[in-house]
């Protein structure tokens, strides 16, 4: 497949929203780019990162996203246009500096801030809605409604970064940015890049300054000067627009996804001369005039966005202000319930808003098809589970951390945190974790659980993260809990690589983003000068990590480490043979007669294990088996066998 | 680039998370693009876990770029790559037009509930799916995939079958041109299952 720097401008590729993004962003000419891994944003800077060294440009993973933004600012702050990904939740991490930078204002060149949001939060601990960040922080806001939007934005963002002297946001959502769609390529510039952080000449201050964001009532002002100067621009953008009839039935307000699934929808309904869209692409600062006229052309108004009333929001108030000199219109969407304000979009519910508001008839299939859609029986589609992949280290850190806390029988549990080991909430590891929030949580969680004996708590607490969390945001925790003197132990699941987002690498591994060596930051060392006991193990070594669990927990005092280290299975299968031949002994295997309970398919639950009721015994699955041996270790009678393979 | 019958064309690509939904959403959908379609995928997709049910949307479009979500009961061609999962998927997006590929290998769900019930009866699960479609064409792409040595080859093998059965503007060139920008260094296999997978076809 084509890198995102494919050198052929007019051509038509399938890219996702984020490579249409990153490709965008090369032909803005930008020098740098910086970013946190988080679905659905992380592959903006991966794209970029295999073309980096090509197009002499600086691409980076950095160790979390507030570091990631300020670097960009630092590039912005000496000439170059640099570009920052991340995640909602990111966004909650650099809103101190957001807030801050508003006022002070950039360097020479833009700053585009790219944030990813995910609605039903199909791979997040939440969907919130980074929208209202703009209109709270006075930064403007773009959402593309299409592939094609998600590359040419970017160009024109950098654009009003630089004459309006402020960082800018594009939002998207899973289904843009996630989604593949036609894009036609445009040029990138050759660009020289020169870096020099010189004497600042500040719009708001008559001589050169420091890049800073005091006297800060003043420079607040001066940014709401701003902010009404973009709307004036935003009124002409090429990126809002109306379609259908001069007076409609009805209009519909919309950004984003929401532009595609209302034109689906007017298609499927047939309404094309009764339906009116305002598309919207420049959300912060809304253009006013434009909103005012197009509200002018029908009486009926619905609001079709993903997740906030946001749009609803800001257009209601515009029409309060208006409403004395034009006519008052109906306004329909989540506030009427028209729509949710929570999980995502789809057409269908597009479909069923606009049916109800203009009282159309539509039903997608016949009453016959549709006895037969009630017909299927239940157990046929029975629910699939996620799961740790076959061969996943994290199955067996789980099973030992499991056994070590009920050899302790003091009603331990686990604090969980982000990555793959998040689903340890559910059966993949055994129900161990019980408690889930943002990124760093769980150790912070432990840290105060770690204080409550004096008021009688007396479980064990385990921390458990991956390796990129404990850089992204354990070590503040790890040193309170040590500094305090907090009871907790800190389980740090070391796979090698950020597993969940796609590979990328962290502080602690060889190669920085662009494949150039790196300095590995060793955890252990970290740990130890923070002066936490640690304990270093391969959870495939089912026993000595219990017996290593169990002794870290019963120790009972202070904060203490264990690193249970592991390539990611799916790494290693990229690298290297599957290293066993797994067996199941039918002779052995006892099934529902063995006193185990069928630990192997009814606890341990690795997918490449089945249990076949035709034979009443357990079996290997051979096209999901990755042949990793732990099983081997769990069966009390012996009946899963590994054999080297040579 | 021909004019399509239907306008746009919804196929839905249906499996568990590890099968290579994505791959064969994407060898279809670069073919497309090539020939000069608007293709729009959607993917339901759960990080890298595996185990999970996972569909793509790929609408196809000779006009223009329509959004990454099928409607209700508005697919066209349903591509399974899984029993289960190909049930499923008609439950919520089949219709009495819709057109069936469906890769008959099981992949059981690890077992939620310690009941044991397991993997549902495969020739009613089967039954059903052929009363739901108007036509089915049961490919066993997996037991032919593990006779040449790769259980990946699969999805391959069933692409082939969609080729063949005429239900995508797309021909053998047309693929033949992706599977050399995709899979550089397994050219000969893929070429190997996609010829499989439209042999399989012609002889049901």
């Amino acid at each position: 497949m084509p890198n995102i720097d494919i050198d052929a401008p007019g051509s038509n590729q399938l890219f996702i929203g984020n490579e249409a993004m990153a490709r965008g962003a090369l032909e803005a000419g930008i020098g740098f780019a910086s970013a946190y891994p988080g679905t659905p944003s992380s592959e903006i800077l991966g794209s970029l990162a295999e073309v980096a060294k090509k197009r002499d440009i600086y691409v980076e993973w950095s160790v979390n996203e507030k570091v990631a933004i300020e670097e960009g600012a630092a590039a912005s702050f000496a000439g170059i246009r640099s570009l920052v990904a991340m995640k909602m939740n990111g966004l909650n991490v650099v809103i101190d500096f957001l807030s801050t930078i508003t006022l002070s204002g950039i360097g020479k060149k833009g700053i585009v801030l790219m944030v990813g949001d995910d609605p039903s939060a199909h791979s997040s601990s939440n969907e919130t809605d980074s929208r209202p960040v703009s209109k709270w922080l006075d930064i403007p806001l773009v959402e593309p409604g299409d592939f094609q939007e998600a590359k040419d934005m970017m160009p024109f963002l950098y654009d009003i970064s630089e004459e309006f002297g402020t960082i800018c946001i594009l939002r998207s959502v899973t289904r843009i940015a996630h989604a593949r769609g036609n894009i036609r390529l445009g040029e990138i510039p050759k660009i020289a890049h020169k870096a020099r952080f010189e004497q600042y000449f500040d719009p708001a201050a008559p001589m050169p300054t420091p890049i800073m964001c005091i006297p800060s009532s003043f420079r607040h002002m001066f940014q709401h000067m701003r902010i009404d100067k973009i709307r004036e621009k935003f009124e002409s953008s090429p990126y809002n627009k109306y379609v259908g009839p001069e007076k409609p039935d009805l209009l519909i307000i919309t950004a984003g996804s929401g532009w595609l699934y209302s034109q689906d929808a007017v298609n499927a309904l047939k309404a094309e001369d009764r339906i009116g869209i305002l598309k919207l692409g420049t959300l912060w600062p809304l253009p006013e005039k434009l909103v005012k006229s197009c509200l002018s052309k029908a009486d009926k108004v619905i609001f079709i966005e993903e997740t906030d009333p946001f749009l609803e929001g800001v257009v209601m108030e515009y029409a309060a202000g208006f409403s004395a000199e034009s006519k008052r219109n109906m306004f329909y969407g989540k506030q009427t319930r028209h729509l949710n304000s929570f999980g995502e979009l789809t057409p269908d519910a597009v479909i069923k808003a606009i049916t109800s508001v203009l009282d159309i008839k539509y039903a997608p299939r016949d009453a016959e098809y549709m006895k037969k859609v009630e017909a299927v029986p239940q157990d046929h589609v029975m629910d699939r589970l996620l799961t740790f992949c076959p061969g996943c280290p994290h199955r067996a850190s789980f099973w030992a951390i499991k056994n070590a806390l009920s050899m302790d029988g003091r009603n331990g549990f686990v604090t969980g945190d982000i990555g793959c080991y998040t689903m340890a909430l559910g059966p993949a590891g055994f129900f161990q974790t019980r408690t889930h929030q943002c990124m760093g949580a769980g150790a912070g969680l432990a840290n105060g659980f770690g204080q409550l004996q004096r008021f009688g708590f007396d479980q064990p607490v385990v921390s458990v993260v991956g390796d990129s969390t404990f850089y992204h945001s354990i070590i503040p925790a790890l040193v309170n809990g040590v500094h305090n003197h907090s009871n907790f132990t800190l389980v740090i699941l070391d796979n090698g690589a950020t597993a969940m987002t796609g590979f990328q690498p962290h502080p602690g591994t060889e190669l920085t983003a662009m494949g150039e060596p790196a300095v590995p930051i060793s955890m252990e060392n970290i740990c130890r000068a923070i002066g936490a006991r640690v304990e270093i193990c391969d959870p495939f070594d089912l026993k000595n990590t219990t017996r290593t669990m169990l002794d870290l927990v019963e120790q009972n005092e202070g904060a203490r480490v264990a690193i249970m280290r592991r390539t990611c299975e799916l790494v290693r299968q990229k690298k290297d043979k599957k290293p066993y031949k797994m067996r199941i002994d039918p002779e052995k295997c006892l099934g529902e007669d063995c006193g185990c309970n069928r630990l192997c398919t009814r606890v341990f639950r690795c997918p490449g294990l089945i249990w076949d009721p035709s034979i009443g015994k357990t079996r290997i699955d051979e096209v999901i088996c990755n042949e990793c041996g732990v099983c081997a270790d769990i069966c009390p009678e012996g009946a899963i066998t590994k054999e080297a393979v040579a | 680039m021909k004019k399509l019958l239907k306008d746009p064309i919804n196929l839905v690509v249906a499996g568990v998370g590890g099968q290579g939904n994505v791959m064969v959403s994407l060898v279809i959908g670069n073919a497309l693009v090539h020939e000069g379609y608007f293709v729009t995928i959607g993917e339901t997709y759960g990080s890298s876990q595996r185990g999970g049910s996972v569909m793509s949307h790929l609408k196809i479009s000779a006009e223009k770029q329509f959004s990454p979500l099928i409607p209700e009961g508005q697919a066209d061609v349903m591509l399974g790559m899984e029993p289960v999962e190909t049930l499923r998927v008609l439950k919520s997006f089949g219709n009495k037009n819709v057109v069936t590929v469906v890769n008959p290998r099981p992949i059981h769900p690890v077992d939620f509930t310690g009941s044991g019930s397991g993997y549902p009866d495969l020739e009613s699960l089967l039954e059903q799916i052929k009363s739901m479609s108007a036509k089915t064409y049961v490919v066993h792409a997996t037991d032919e995939a593990l006779k040449m040595g790769n259980a990946m080859l699969a999805n391959m093998i069933l692409i082939g079958a969609l080729l063949k059965n005429g239900l995508l503007p797309l021909d053998e060139a047309a693929l033949a041109a992706v599977i050399k920008e995709m899979f550089p260094k397994a050219v000969a296999a893929n070429t190997k299952a996609l010829k499989l997978g439209m042999e399989l076809v012609s002889i049901l």
